[in-house]
Parts: structure tokens; sequence; C-alpha cells
């Protein structure tokens, strides 16, 4: 038998591909006859549009065609929809504006969809689309949140006054003001979630086909999902039977929520292939990914949390104002209520919690989920209020965190989610230890000789992941089921191909969920492939997002497992002639109770195949299962961070110095990739805390729209992480995993913002902490 | 206007009429399915397009393919052995979990060996130094770190 495969590091099957030049992302596809789109997108924030004149680009050379939203109109193209219904305060449903594809009389921000137009190469397609004129009416532009929702704000959409798409809110209220009427300390903080703008480095890309003698589409996308891409588009927008779409999302070079969404790009090549009857590519150039991708967080935030006189917590208030940006993207309005305020417990027995969320729309990108999604906003929340309520109450930072933490599981927590299991004092034991908190003091003084500053910060965050029950999600709002499917197909000599509704883009699915396959059927991981992103080939998905692909994809791929070795039972009892409750089975070994007599999986999946002498009366041929998972409960990663950093006061540069992360990701199938994970979502909290920050100027233009103007960081803004894991496995799930790929983004900002604030001695300063914000922030402290 | 570009790529001579305002980038990718080399960016900063020109790792976005006439050109597909073996520095990136989703890992291979042959020993902060012009939202770059380390100490022990 083969050495376990769960929780060995294995190098990654994908990787050679990758390393080589061979793996296949959407620009890289090229089809026959192919032509080129370029956007005509909105220059201004807000703008009626007057009219738009295609005479002049239609005769550049090798132009094809150009479509507007009339044309859509006409073709009764609808807009794109959103996947989640919240019901206000009031029991009203939010309200969902109509979001076109391409503009209907009016633009509602920088980067907004005008035209499309279509040319025999890239080249022409651009210079052409400089020609289309757009005669625009410029109208007042509001970018704030805070600001459009207050009176006398311009006006997005006739159906949402005062930009308001919903005031929603979750807790009861009136135990959360008792108990703040009696606490002994409260502690207050206002502050912005600061916008983010993904930056996958593969831009988005998508090329429509349509083939008229088969009358179908095959889009090929830079997408997460491609069976829920293509459930809305055909269902919601084209008014297309789905088996006459094909979406294929092959490799895709990162996401991070970015590329689940239905985008107009993806809807108008699709229909556009079909009136030209040509394949038609468009690729998103990096200036059109920082206008149009969806961006993520942007919260302002009033939180306070009541304590007793020895920092028990007794009660939180929240009170936040979410930016949806112009319009509701798919998942856009689940973002700052289901994934946020139900967070916002933490590791903490906080007895009574109240959170109130108005969303609103502003004249800018569509805001959307974005790694993490709601859970780093809510984490901050939390961490940066436990964090200062220390300071303010001259308790340890680590202390006050113990005085709270949740001990007893399952646990309900008022913010209704129940989480099944957990060990944070585990975490953050270790993490201080590994953190060597313990020699602080002295690494402090060292800086102070050099005229440094020091500081040191804490976050435990907890996450909901695996999403999600769908009888859950649906009673929450979601328009779609939240399940996941998995097929395992055993070939007659023994090997498998396993298809997976999970989408990998970075993650390593390939790689993992082989080792579960191999692994439960005792085989080389090399007998193992796993078939991913492409609908025509798996039978459904919901894929991959809010680290669910091991959870529930993982889990549907072991409940397909569960069948095969069934059958593979009732086979081998009948090629062993014994009784079938006799026959047990350990890692692709069948073997009679009590005897030496066996039977190799291959030799059962050959019989299987090649059934001669087979027990035909009672089963059919083959060895081929798939399955459907979904979850009971979603799942509770949790873990502690401790980040140290010296800050120059000359400059204001902030060097983290120290990292420690410890998580508890339950069963861990490959640290190596789990460890990959981590070290990518803290560098994005890193640069959510440090240098990334989206501006819109007050008219609407994006002022961080590259590279050069928004920092996503670089090799010398991080240092070397420590990374370590403690398991208290899911106690619902068969592999006992609870997923991994969000952790670090969702607790690194408050850890750093902690830190930095403690450097500093200040009580908050604003994301990102660049050298200009420290300095500025010391020199408001001098003032002070 | 159209201008004919000679130049060998990957050990092979590649020759073409192209508009004059091709990208090196471009030519690579279109004329050559030479698809291995990535756009990431517009602004010369991702360096997911890192070619060898001359030996030397260059932007080929930021250049235009008729500055590479004559040039000899070795692009991410260039770089295993023609058995199909990798590279020390591929093999160093699979060795250590230096690459996710696999889109910033052409450019990040190819300036590693450009960088490996002038420090074969080099330390963290020379690497992190060097990757200033290739970005990768992934990783964290740790594991690149760690990846270019161990591939430059191998590309030195001639393995």
């Amino acid at each position: 038998m083969n050495a376990p495969l769960i929780g060995a590091r294995i190098q990654r099957k994908e990787d050679y591909r990758f390393l080589t030049g061979a793996g296949q992302y959407t620009d890289d596809v090229t089809l026959p006859r192919q032509s080129y789109a370029a956007f005509v997108r909105s220059p201004h924030a807000h703008a009626k549009i007057k009219s738009i004149r295609k005479d002049k680009a239609l005769k550049a050379p090798g132009v094809l065609a150009v479509f507007t939203g009339e044309d859509l109109a006409a073709a009764k193209v609808g807009g794109l929809p959103c996947g989640w219904l919240i019901t206000d305060v009031n029991g009203q449903p939010m309200k969902e504006p109509p979001h076109p594809c391409l503009a209907q009389g009016k633009a509602r921000y920088v980067g907004d969809h005008v035209a499309i137009l279509i040319a025999e190469t890239l080249n022409q397609a651009r210079d052409a689309a400089e020609l289309v004129e757009v005669d625009y009416e410029v109208l007042p532009a509001v970018v704030d949140g805070l600001k459009a929702k207050a009176k006398g704000a311009p006006q997005l959409h006739d159906i949402a006054p005062d930009n308001t798409c919903y005031v929603w809110a979750l807790g009861d209220k009136a135990a959360v003001d008792a108990a703040f009427a009696k606490a002994a300390h409260v502690t207050k903080l206002e502050f912005i979630n600061n916008r983010l703008i993904p930056n996958a480095i593969e831009p988005r890309a998508a090329i429509g086909q349509y083939s008229r003698s088969e009358d179908s589409y095959t889009l090929y996308v830079a997408n997460q999902n491609p069976h829920v891409e293509r459930l809305l588009m055909t269902a919601f927008v084209l008014g297309l039977p789905e088996h006459k779409v094909r979406v294929v999302a092959g490799d895709v070079g990162g996401g991070f929520g970015s590329k689940i969404y239905l985008y107009a790009e993806d809807v108008v090549v699709t229909w556009a292939a079909k009136q030209i009857n040509r394949p038609v590519k468009w690729t998103a150039d990096r200036s059109e990914s920082y206008l149009s991708d969806a961006h993520g967080r942007d919260h302002h935030t009033l939180a306070e949390l009541a304590m007793d006189k020895d920092g028990k917590f007794l009660a939180l208030r929240v009170k936040t104002t979410a930016n949806m940006g112009a319009y509701l993207s798919t998942f856009a309005s689940a973002i700052p209520t289901i994934l946020y305020a139900t967070l916002l417990a933490g590791q903490y027995t906080t007895p009574v919690i109240h959170v109130e969320v108005t969303s609103v729309f502003t004249n800018t990108a569509p805001v959307d989920a974005y790694r993490g999604a709601g859970r780093p906003e809510a984490t901050y929340v939390v961490e940066r209020l436990v964090e200062t309520a220390a300071r303010e109450m001259k308790i340890d930072a680590a202390e006050i965190r113990r005085k709270n933490f949740i001990r007893n599981f399952p646990y309900q927590t008022p913010v209704a989610l129940l989480y099944d299991t957990g060990n944070y004092d585990a975490t953050l034991d270790a993490a201080t230890k590994m953190a060597d908190v313990a020699g602080f003091a002295s690494r402090k003084r060292a800086s102070e000789a050099k005229g440094k500053l020091r500081g040191l910060g804490y976050a435990c965050y907890i996450e909901a992941c695996g999403i999600a029950p769908s009888a859950v999600a649906g009673s929450l709002g979601a328009r779609a089921g939240l399940f996941e499917a998995g097929e395992v197909r055993v070939h007659p000599t023994g090997s498998v191909t396993v298809f997976t509704g999970s989408h990998s883009h970075g993650q390593g699915h390939e790689t993992t969920f082989a080792q579960v396959v191999a692994d439960r059927l005792g085989m080389p991981i090399e007998n193992v492939d796993i078939v991913h992103g492409d609908t025509s080939k798996i039978l459904f998905g919901m894929g991959t997002y809010g680290s669910r692909s091991i959870a529930v994809g993982g889990t549907a791929i072991v409940k397909a497992l569960d069948k095969i070795v069934a059958k593979g039972k009732k086979i081998a009892a009948h090629l062993l002639e014994a009784a079938e409750s006799d026959v047990e089975y350990d890692r692709g070994v069948y073997t009679v109770k009590g005897t030496d007599k066996k039977k190799m999986f291959g030799e059962v999946a050959f019989a299987a195949y090649v059934p001669h002498n087979y027990p035909h009366d009672k089963l059919e041929p083959g060895l081929n299962e798939n399955a459907f998972y979904d979850p009971s409960n979603f799942t509770f990663p949790a873990g502690s961070y401790v980040c140290e950093v010296e800050v120059d006061p000359e400059t204001g540069k902030v060097k983290v110095e120290r990292w420690t992360a410890v998580d508890d990701f339950g069963k861990i199938i490959n640290p190596m990739i789990v460890e990959g994970q981590v070290h990518g979502g803290l560098t994005q909290g890193i640069g959510q805390a440090l240098t990334e920050g989206c501006q819109y100027d007050s008219s609407g233009q994006l002022v961080t729209g590259s590279f050069m103007d928004y920092c996503i960081p670089r090799a010398d803004d991080v240092p070397n992480f420590q990374v370590d894991t403690r398991e208290t496995p899911c106690t619902h799930n068969p592999l006992g995993v609870k997923g991994c790929g969000e952790a670090g983004a969702i607790g690194a900002p408050a850890a750093l913002m902690n830190a930095i604030t403690d450097a500093l001695g200040v009580k908050d300063m604003p994301m990102p902490a660049t050298p200009q914000a420290v300095w500025q922030a010391l020199k408001n402290k001098k003032a002070a | 206007m159209s201008v004919k570009i000679s130049m060998k790529v990957n050990g092979k001579p590649a020759s073409a009429e192209v508009e004059e305002r091709t990208l090196l980038v471009s030519f690579i990718r279109e004329q050559l399915r030479l698809t291995g080399t990535h756009v990431g960016c517009d602004t010369a900063q991702c360096g997911a397009c890192t070619v060898s020109m001359n030996g030397k790792a260059v932007k080929s976005c930021s250049m235009l393919a008729m500055q590479a006439e004559g040039a000899d050109i070795m692009t991410i597909e260039g770089v295993a052995k023609a058995d199909g073996t990798l590279h020390p520095m591929q093999a160093a990136f699979k060795e250590h979990h230096g690459l996710q989703c696999g889109f910033c890992t052409p450019g990040m291979v190819m300036n590693a060996i450009d960088f490996a042959k002038s420090h074969p020993d080099p330390s963290e902060q020379e690497i992190r130094d060097a990757l200033e012009g290739n970005l990768c939202r992934c990783t964290g770059y740790h594991n690149i770190v760690k990846s270019i380390a161990a591939g430059a100490r191998a590309m030195a022990a001639g393995k």
C-alpha cells in the first residue's frame, strides 16, 4: 500500500505546464476567423448620453461592427442580475436598478460600457473605438458613500432615492442599548475600510463564439465559476437555453473574487459573436481592469464596544455605510450584510450585538467580493476595537482576548452563526510564543536607540467559509444554491479522472484533490487527474470563492468516492465469492474479513469494464459515480496573527519586521499549498493596510488607475512569514477541513494597523499607512 | 506601415512582416504563437512579459519588435531542455511552491535566471530587490524568494 497522501507536501501536478509556458489562459486561445473587440467607455463619472455616432468608426479600416445599448435593447438583451436579495429593515426588497450591459441613456462611472467596436485586428479595433462619437451631457457626480446618502446629492438611479440600495440590520438593538447603558467602559472607533482594486495579474478576458450549424455558443472566459456564469447569462440576460451555451474557464491567472461575476463584456462578446457570425475576442488592458473589475471593501463604520470594569465584553454596536458603486454587481448586496454582520462576534462571547448597514450607490466602479469579502471588514471592526479597548483599559492585548474567548462549542453567536468547533487559546498561545512577544520590549528599546519606533499588534480572526448550506443561504436571500458537484470516473485499467465544479485559479486543486482521491483509492497520485473549468465536461458546479473548494467541492468528490468504493465492494464480493458484508476496504484493497483473500482496486475496476465474471443480476457494469454535496453548516477557520513593525519617524516608512501566523484550518491535505495560500493572503492584507487604496477625485475620475499609482505589494514590502497551524477538525464534513484561502487577507490588516498605532502611540489612523499618512499621523499627534 | 523583422527565437530563426508599432511581446504571442510570455499591464510594471534578449532579461511589452532585429531571444518555452527536463530555476520554483496561478511565473523565471548569473548565492534582500519589476498577486513572494535562492545555487553548482 502507498504511504498516506493526506497531509503530505506533494509538489504540484499543475506546475510543469505553468513553468514551461504551456498554460492556456483565455488570451492564449486563438480561434479561426477570430475578430477583436474594444469597448468604448465613459470618460465621465456621471453623464447623459445624448447621441452616439458610429459612421466614422464604421468606415475605419477593418471595422466589422459597432453596437450600443440601443442595439442590445432592440435585441432584448437583459441587464446584469444580482444574485442575492437583501430585505431591508422595513421588510422591503433592496432597490435593484437596471444594470445594462451597454449604457442605456446614461453612464454612471468612469469606465462604464457605452459601445463595443469589433474589427479584424486588435489595433484596428482600438484605433476605431476612438472614432465612435459620443455626445455626453456631464452631470454632477458623487463618489463617497456618506455624501451619496445625504440630501441633495446627485441621484444615480430613479428607483433608489437618496442613492440608497437598502438599510439592513441584524441583532437585538434594545438589548445592546441596555448593555451600553450599564457599561463600565465604552471604546469607540470611526474609520474607513479602504476601497481596494483586486488586480489579479491576468487581466479579464472573454472570447465569444457562435456556431450556426449547432445554434450554440461557446464563451472562453477568465472566470472562477463557469456554471454560475452560464446560468446567469443564459437564464437572466440572453434568454438562451443552457444546453446551447458552453462556458470554458481554463487556466485562470488569479481571481481573488474579481472573476466570480458575470460582467458586461462577457455577455456582449457572446451576443456579438452571433451578430457577426465570427468569434469575438476581448482582453482587458490593465487600465480597463482598474476601471471596470469589481472593486472591494469601501466601508465607513462607527463601532462601539461596551465592557465591564474587568474588560469583559458586554455588547457591540456597529453602524456601517457600504459603497456599492454605480450598480449592483453579482453578489454585491450580500457582502456587507450576510458575509460581514454575521462575523462580528469574532472569537468572543460578546452576548449582544447590533449592526446596521446602509448600502449606497455612487459614481464609482461596482464593489463586490474581494478576497475575504465582508469578513476582513468585520475582523477589522472587532480586532481594532478589542486592541484599542485593551490599551484604554490598560489590559494586555492578548489577555483581554483570552478573557473573552469562546471555549464551549458548538456556540451560537448573537449574529446568526453557529460555530461548530474551535480552539482560540491554542492558536493565540502558539502565535505569542512563536512571535517571541516576551522579547518585544528589548527589541523596542533597540529600535528606539536607533531613533525608530516599534510596535506590536495582534489580530484573532474568525471567518465563515465553505459557503454554504443552500437552505440557509436561500433563507437569507441567495438566489442560487451553494452546493458543489463532483464526478469520479474510474477507467478500465484503474486510473481515474475526477471532474469537479470547483475551479482552480492558483489554489492547486489538481494536486490537493488528487491527493484526496489517490489516498482513498490507494494509488499513486499520477494515476489521478482533476478536470475543472468547462461546462461541457463537468456535470455542474458553483465554483470557487469563500474558501469553499476543499470543504464543499472536496467533500462532493469524497461522496462520489464513497459510491465508487461501495459499488467496488459488491464487485469484489462477487469475485471473492464472499458475502458483501464480509468484505472490507482500505485504500485500494478489498479483503474478506478473517481470511487472506483480497482483490486490488484495479482488479475490481477492470472487472467492472470487462464484466465476464460479474454480478449482472445485481449491478450495472462500469465504475463512474457522481455526487452533489450541500453542507449542513459553514466551516469556521480561525487563527491568531502577531505583527511587529518598525517605523522611521523621519520618513513615515513602516517596515514589517516580523509576522507570525498560526491558523486553524481543520485537517490539512497539503501543508505546502496551505502555507502558500496564507503567504498570499497575508500579503494582500498587508497591501490593504500599507500600500493599497483606491482613490477617485471628487469628479469621479479614478486617480489610482495603474500599477504606478495603485501600489500592490512588491517583494520588498513584505517580510519572511513565520506560519504554523493548529488542527481542530471541522465536525460536519468527512475530511474535517475548513478552508484556507482568505484567512491571511482577513486577519492581516487589523494586526498591522494595531502594530502601527502601537508604534506611533495614536488611537487610530487611516489605511493605507503610507509614509505620508504615517508622517501626518505623527505630526497630528505632536500638534494635539 | 509594415516592416520586415528577423531574429532568433528559442534557437530558431523567426521573421515576419509586422506593423512598425508592433511590440515585441505581440510578435512573440500573436505571430509566433508562443503564449507563455504574458501581458499583465500596460505600464511596464508587472514583468509577466519578461524574456531574455541576448542573454539579458527585458520586458517585451516595452520595446518594439523591430528593436529586437537580429537579436537572440529566449522565451519561457525555450528554457527547459529539449527532452522536457526543467531548467534548475524552473525545478526550484516547483520544489519550493514558487507559483500559484502561474501567470506571473514565466516572467519571474526569466528574470530569476538572468539575476542568478550574477548572483550565484544571493541573499534574501538581494532577491527581494531584484524582484522590484516583477509583480505576483498570489504567493506573497515568500516562496518565490526561496525558489530563486535555491535555483541560483543549483545553477551555480551546474546542476
